[in-house]
């Protein structure tokens, strides 16, 4: 067994376990945590299939920045060991029917479909060429996506502060219908 | 540095991901942890065009910078959605999305 | 030519006046406006005058006749190169005469109304609607097209409205006023049906080309339409159906007595000197029409006004409100001068009846205006409107019992006074063309003279009543008027009508026809002298009669019913079998499938409102078995 699968093997199973944890653990923090587990171990695998560049960027702007984030509004909104109250058995075991449906409706097609692997050359992906292509106006650029994400970001920027900004919240006060 | 990993294991890996997600986004009551269900959900689909890419078009960078633009628009997604819980929580004083219900009938 | 050109302000100086007034007139102190309202309108009597002297003695005529004359004019609404609605305004003999009587009238209606109405609640209001209403009548009778002269029609139904309605607190006034607005609005819809088909057949609104006697508008009068009447005469009967409703004749009249409940002022303005003289207005400017071309129409009019004369002047024998039998007998008075117009011919000394209706349609005027103001004046000073509760009242008003004589006496038809004059030209004119109308004229000659001094010995002699408080006499702003009236009243009989206001604008010869002339003044006198008899002194004579003739009497007081009448087709048939089955078929079916239809979108959204949770992972889950069915579905079963 070639080190790269091993590796392989390790990752994998380190995503699934603790994506499995992330989604039932009881204490929100430790959910957290087992995030940043499965995004570091992801971005692992972005390094095997050869993209540091974009692994790099997972780590710093998943693993370092939204798990952070996350990791705040938690704090600013929950007690730390605060344990959830165990959603009903009914909406587990049907919710896990559909992802489980899902799942193997998606693997079995994944593995009917016979992929034919490209022979051709890989391209090198430094920096440089990125950065280039970033900025590109050519067949091959994405300055217009680039320019989007940017404005994207932007709103979203604003809407952030202007949605969280702490003002005196209207007290809303809504008539109470007839529960049937 | 992956050769003998057929492409089959990655799309797989990718869907138990997704649909781990799928799960946590349907039985999680916090918003927040929704939230990382979210981002458990995105990063799978990054691992598929990483994947497609680097197996399928290797001479191009289609998967790749689609991935990056995924990551820079959860990042969006992240902050203002924080932002909302942030303010759900203070006018409702809870982040369970069971008792945010205000839009029913 | 003259240039006549700033008649334009004539009608347009009131409605800025109204405009004024209606809209800040609350911020100016009440004597103010009310001043603001009579010297607008004084100014615009001086220039009426003006205009009228102009017009009658220096403009040109051409061969002898008075011209007509479009001083200014503006497309309002252009349609087509035809089909247009002018604004303007048209100087004719009757329209320049009417310019003199509507203003003369209004400008004293005004100063009387100074003291009349004085401390009364909305007192700027009442000057803003006297305003409009001067302004419509003005623009009503100097209108260039048939289409002008309706709105302005409108507008003074209106202005009517608004001023009988005058104290809305009293529901009695409210009643009064939707009374008439809805009979007149009702008789317009005859008016409105007449000018269709009269510009349909004539593609034209303009009373110029339409009258023009030599014109093709009266050439195509002939050839038989429908009924056996040419389209002519039946559109001339539903004009004149406006006319009937806006005079009050006979049937329409029912809404002139109650629009008593309105101020005197504005009775005497609106509803005996001006507006319900329209009706005669409309059929003397449509009047080549009428003559050359639909003459079963103008026997129509006759006849109407006949019936109506004799029928109002036997009800205001038995009435006791004054302004009642004031109003019966203006309606009385109207009929004789549509029955005037109704006899005549058109042209020279056959148009004696036009010129006569017109001479009337002056004098009375004056005359009934002076009567309604010193009716005022006597309410004013007895807080009453009924003569069993006055008597004796010329001790405390003097100037009011002499004005209030000559007027009586104005309207019994006694030389020298403008009276006797215009009514020996109507019943000389109908002496000439019918007999029958000529007798009926006769007999409401005597009639009229006597109501009028059972009017005036039961205000002004009999018993000698006792009043809670002493009756005084007005102030100067109530009887300056009163004497100007009364002044007119007596001069205005010696205007040579026959040289100004004539049927083609010539002149023509008349005189005094003794023959006819003696008797009417002996009829007259015999009417005053039955009154003198029964009204003079106390005395048991008028109940004797009354039991007498109990059932002819209960009649004549009750109005013959007419109100009554109404009520029944209205209430008993049309709200019975039009009505009633409409409004059970709107409640019923029309609302009935709306209500279904709002029911059933209740039932079902009451039903799968649950759907709609509220619960965000509900939809979530729904939404992803929803998309993993449909790639199942998709994969494996569509095949």
């Amino acid at each position: 067994m070639a080190s790269n699968q091993i590796m392989f093997i390790l990752f994998s199973a380190m995503i699934i376990v603790f994506s499995i944890l992330t989604v039932t653990s009881r204490k929100i923090l430790r959910a957290a945590v087992y995030l940043l587990f499965v995004l570091v171990s992801t971005s692992g695998l972005y390094f095997m299939l050869n993209y540091q560049f974009l692994a790099a960027v997972q780590l710093t702007l998943y693993a370092g920045g939204i798990v952070v984030l996350i990791i705040f509004s938690i704090l600013l909104t929950s007690h730390i060991s605060q344990n959830f109250e165990s959603s009903g058995w009914k909406k587990n075991i049907f919710s896990a029917i559909a992802a489980l449906t899902g799942a193997i409706l998606a693997i079995i097609t994944i593995l009917e479909y016979g992929f034919t692997a490209s022979t051709e050359a890989a391209q090198q992906v430094d920096m440089r060429l990125i950065g280039k292509s970033l900025l590109s106006v050519d067949y091959d650029g994405y300055v217009l996506p680039f320019e989007v994400i940017s404005i994207l970001l932007l709103a979203a920027m604003v809407a952030a502060i202007v949605i969280a900004k702490k003002g005196a919240p209207k007290k809303i006060v809504l008539p109470k219908l007839n529960q049937e | 540095m992956n050769s003998g990993i057929p492409i089959q294991y990655f799309l797989i890996l990718a869907t138990l991901m997704f649909f781990t997600g799928v799960y946590g986004f349907l039985t999680r009551r916090n918003l927040i942890t929704i939230l990382m269900s979210v981002e458990l959900i995105l990063n799978s689909v990054n691992i598929n065009f990483l994947a497609f890419n680097r197996y399928l078009y290797p001479h191009k960078l289609e998967g790749m910078f689609f991935s990056l633009f995924i990551i820079a628009v959860a990042a969006a997604e992240a902050a203002v959605a924080i932002a909302i819980i942030i303010n759900i929580y203070r006018r409702f004083a809870t982040i369970n999305v069971e008792e945010v219900n205000e839009m029913k009938f | 030519m003259i240039n006549f050109s700033y008649t334009i302000w004539i009608p347009l100086l009131p409605f800025l006046m109204f405009l004024l007034l209606g809209l800040a007139g609350h911020k100016l102190k009440p004597k103010l406006s009310g001043l603001l309202g009579t010297g607008g309108l004084g100014l615009i009597t001086i220039l009426s005058y003006v205009t009228a002297f102009k017009y009658f003695f220096t403009s040109e005529k051409v061969d002898g006749a008075y011209q007509k004359i479009i001083a200014s004019n503006f497309t309002w609404l252009q349609f087509t190169d035809k089909l247009h609605i002018d604004i303007g305004v048209l100087l004719d003999p009757i329209s320049v005469m009417m310019l003199v009587v509507i203003t003369t009238v209004s400008f004293m209606v005004h100063i009387y109304s100074l003291g009349y109405m004085k401390g009364e609640k909305g007192f700027e209001r009442f000057f803003a609607f006297l305003s409009l209403f001067s302004f419509s009548m003005l623009g009503l009778v100097l209108a260039t097209n048939i289409f002008q002269m309706y709105i302005f029609w409108e507008l003074v139904g209106v202005s009517s409205f608004l001023l009988i309605g005058f104290y809305y607190q009293k529901p009695s006034a409210v009643r009064a006023s939707k009374k008439a607005f809805i009979v007149t609005r009702f008789a317009d819809l005859g008016f409105l049906i007449g000018i269709l088909i009269l510009s349909f057949n004539t593609k034209t609104f303009d009373f110029i080309t339409l009258t023009d006697p030599m014109g093709t508008a009266i050439a195509q009068g002939g050839g038989i339409a429908f009924l056996g009447l040419s389209v002519m005469t039946w559109s001339m009967i539903f004009v004149f159906m406006g006319g009937v409703g806006k005079s009050a004749m006979f049937p329409f009249h029912i809404w002139l007595p109650d629009a008593m409940e309105g101020p005197t002022p504005v009775s005497a303005l609106i509803h005996a000197a001006t507006m319900v003289v329209a009706g005669v207005y409309l059929v003397a400017r449509m009047f080549p029409i009428y003559a050359l071309s639909a003459p079963v129409a103008l026997n129509v009019v006759a006849y109407v006004g006949a019936f109506s004369s004799l029928f109002a002047a036997v009800i205001a024998c038995t009435q006791t409100d004054i302004k009642r039998v004031l109003a019966y007998s203006t309606i009385s008075q109207i009929g004789y001068m549509m029955l005037a117009l109704g006899v005549s011919g058109y042209g020279g000394h056959e148009g004696l009846g036009y010129m006569a209706s017109m001479f009337h349609l002056f004098t009375h005027a004056m005359f009934k205006a002076l009567l309604f103001l010193g009716a005022g004046a006597i309410i004013h000073a007895v807080h009453s409107n009924y003569m069993t509760e006055m008597g004796g009242l010329r001790k405390y008003l003097p100037i009011t019992h002499i004005t209030f004589l000559i007027a009586c006496l104005t309207i019994a038809g006694i030389p020298p006074l403008s009276g006797f004059f215009s009514k020996d030209e109507i019943l000389a004119a109908a002496f000439h063309s019918n007999k029958l109308l000529f007798a009926v004229e006769y007999a409401v000659a005597g009639l009229t003279a006597f109501y009028m001094f059972r009017l005036y010995f039961s205000v002004f002699w009999g018993k000698d009543t006792h009043y809670s408080h002493e009756p005084h006499e007005a102030p100067a702003t109530m009887t300056i008027p009163l004497i100007i009236l009364a002044v007119g009243s007596v001069v205005t009989g010696f205007i040579p009508f026959n040289k100004l206001v004539t049927s083609d604008g010539k002149i023509f010869e008349s005189e005094l026809e003794l023959m006819i002339a003696i008797p009417s003044v002996l009829i007259g006198l015999l009417g005053i002298g039955i009154a003198y008899i029964m009204y003079r002194k106390e005395s048991a004579v008028p109940d004797k009669l009354a039991a007498t003739f109990k059932y002819s009497y209960k009649w004549a007081y009750n109005k013959f019913y007419m109100d009554e009448l109404y009520l029944f087709i209205t209430k008993k048939i049309i709200f019975r079998y039009i009505a009633e089955p409409v409004a059970w078929f709107d409640r019923h079916v029309v609302d009935a499938t709306m209500n279904a239809i709002a029911t059933v979108t209740q039932g079902v959204s009451y039903r799968i409102r649950g759907f709609q949770s509220g619960q965000l992972q509900k939809y979530a889950f729904v939404f992803i078995t929803g998309a993993i069915m449909l790639s199942i579905l998709f994969i494996y079963l569509w095949k």
